[in-house]
């Protein structure tokens, strides 16, 4: 296994990184999620420095392990994976690509506008199912942490929307 | 850290990372009470999702206090091993639940202090606070909103929400003064004319809420206030938190599952 590593690079590993995929929504990965800060090679030890994207949110945890369990399948054995909570991640991290995954699997995508504390939503959030913008607000709070529940007004159907932060 | 005295820097420190972590455990563990419970489907899981975004703040403090105190101590050891005469959080987040109209008040009382002191410890010298403070806002944001539209709607909803809340009022009132009031930790953190700014955007955002809500802003003299929490001096409610909260650390020391 040792050999494996010598010759990758810290842009295969930004690479490899898009293989691990967020355990609450399966079609982000974490670099699609914008939350990996930066990664240090140094001959065979590791650090990735990854930032939250909620200060509760229990995916995190699981997050780290898969990024960990990735590193030690390419050979890495002295792997630290860094918190970093400055600057804070906003939805604006979240990639394009990122932002289409999450619509086509259901998901309204964060408006572009990011989050302040002057910003309350009074949004129009297209429905992600029949495209109708006319849409209500359930509740700002959701099955996860990312999300808040509306409704299609046309469609019927509810659906979450992942919300600015 | 061990054999420094109480009032070095770096005891303050660890002190006021623990009050800020503290406060956000004990809200958060309360608040989790509701959830299964709440009174429709939407607001139990508003608030469930609240009282994670606590927990995990607590989590970001309790991690930062344990660095600072070094040696074998952890989040969990923090969370889990000590005892209430230890815990430094205000009061207010561990009074009982009550009704709905109580859990709102408190938590709209708490979430509008701690979205103004954010604002302050965003600006802090100490890299991680200020970090964690950065973060931590924007989820406030959200609970300050929720919260307050509740008030709005409780207070100028029927004859029986009105009754609760202001009963709730008279029973919670009593418990914000402490959060103005400083301690010898909080001192060399938060210089008073910031807290005096803190307190007097908490007392308009509050003023402004209950204007919406048709309450009556309570008479400010005269009113004695609640205090101890800061120093351990805790009401009997914190230890049956602490009672159920710790009881698997305690029974089972180091179980992880």
């Amino acid at each position: 296994m040792e050999n494996i590593t010598k010759n990758i690079t810290e842009q295969e590993i930004w690479k490899l990184l898009e293989q691990v995929y967020d355990p609450e929504i399966p079609v982000l990965s974490v670099i699609d999620l914008g939350i990996i800060r930066d990664v240090k090679l140094n001959n065979e030890a590791i650090e990735v420095f990854i930032t939250p994207t909620y200060s509760g949110c229990p995916a995190m945890d699981v997050i780290s392990m898969n990024i960990r369990m990735a590193l030690l399948q390419q050979g890495f054995t002295t792997i630290k994976i860094t918190q970093k909570l400055s600057p804070a991640w906003t939805t604006d991290w979240m990639s394009d690509a990122g932002k289409e995954k999450l619509k086509s699997y259901g998901i309204a995508p964060p408006l572009s506008k990011s989050f302040d504390i002057n910003y309350f939503e009074n949004l129009t959030i297209e429905c992600p199912l029949c495209h109708s913008i006319n849409t209500k607000l359930i509740s700002q709070f959701g099955s996860t942490s990312c999300k808040a529940l509306y409704q299609c007004n046309d469609c019927k159907e509810p659906f979450d929307y992942f919300k600015c932060h | 850290m061990p054999g420094q005295h109480i009032n070095h820097p770096h005891v303050q420190l660890f002190n006021y990372t623990l009050h800020l972590a503290d406060n956000s455990l004990v809200m958060g563990h309360r608040l989790s009470e509701w959830t299964g419970h709440g009174p429709m489907l939407e607001q139990d899981i508003a608030l469930t999702n609240i009282a994670l975004d606590l927990i995990g703040q607590s989590r970001n403090f309790y991690q930062y206090a344990a660095t600072l105190k070094g040696g074998s101590e952890t989040e969990d050891t923090l969370a889990y091993l000590r005892d209430a005469r230890e815990f430094r959080n205000l009061l207010i987040t561990e009074i009982p639940n009550g009704d709905w109209a109580k859990t709102i008040l408190k938590l709209f009382f708490f979430s509008t202090y701690q979205f103004y002191f954010y604002q302050k410890l965003m600006l802090s010298p100490d890299e991680q606070l200020a970090a964690i403070a950065e973060k931590s806002l924007k989820e406030v944001t959200y609970h300050v909103r929720w919260s307050s539209e509740w008030v709005i709607r409780l207070g100028d909803g029927t004859g029986e929400s009105k009754r609760r809340i202001n009963t709730s009022l008279e029973d919670v009132w009593p418990y914000t003064g402490e959060m103005f009031e400083m301690s010898d930790f909080c001192k060399i953190y938060l210089p008073d004319n910031e807290v005096n700014e803190i307190k007097k955007a908490w007392q308009q955002k509050v003023k402004d809420v209950f204007e919406e809500a048709m309450l009556t802003y309570p008479a400010e003299e005269n009113v004695w206030m609640q205090t101890g929490g800061k120093n351990g001096i805790h009401s009997e409610h914190l230890g049956y938190i602490l009672a159920e909260m710790q009881f698997l650390q305690r029974a089972y020391p180091g179980c992880e599952w």
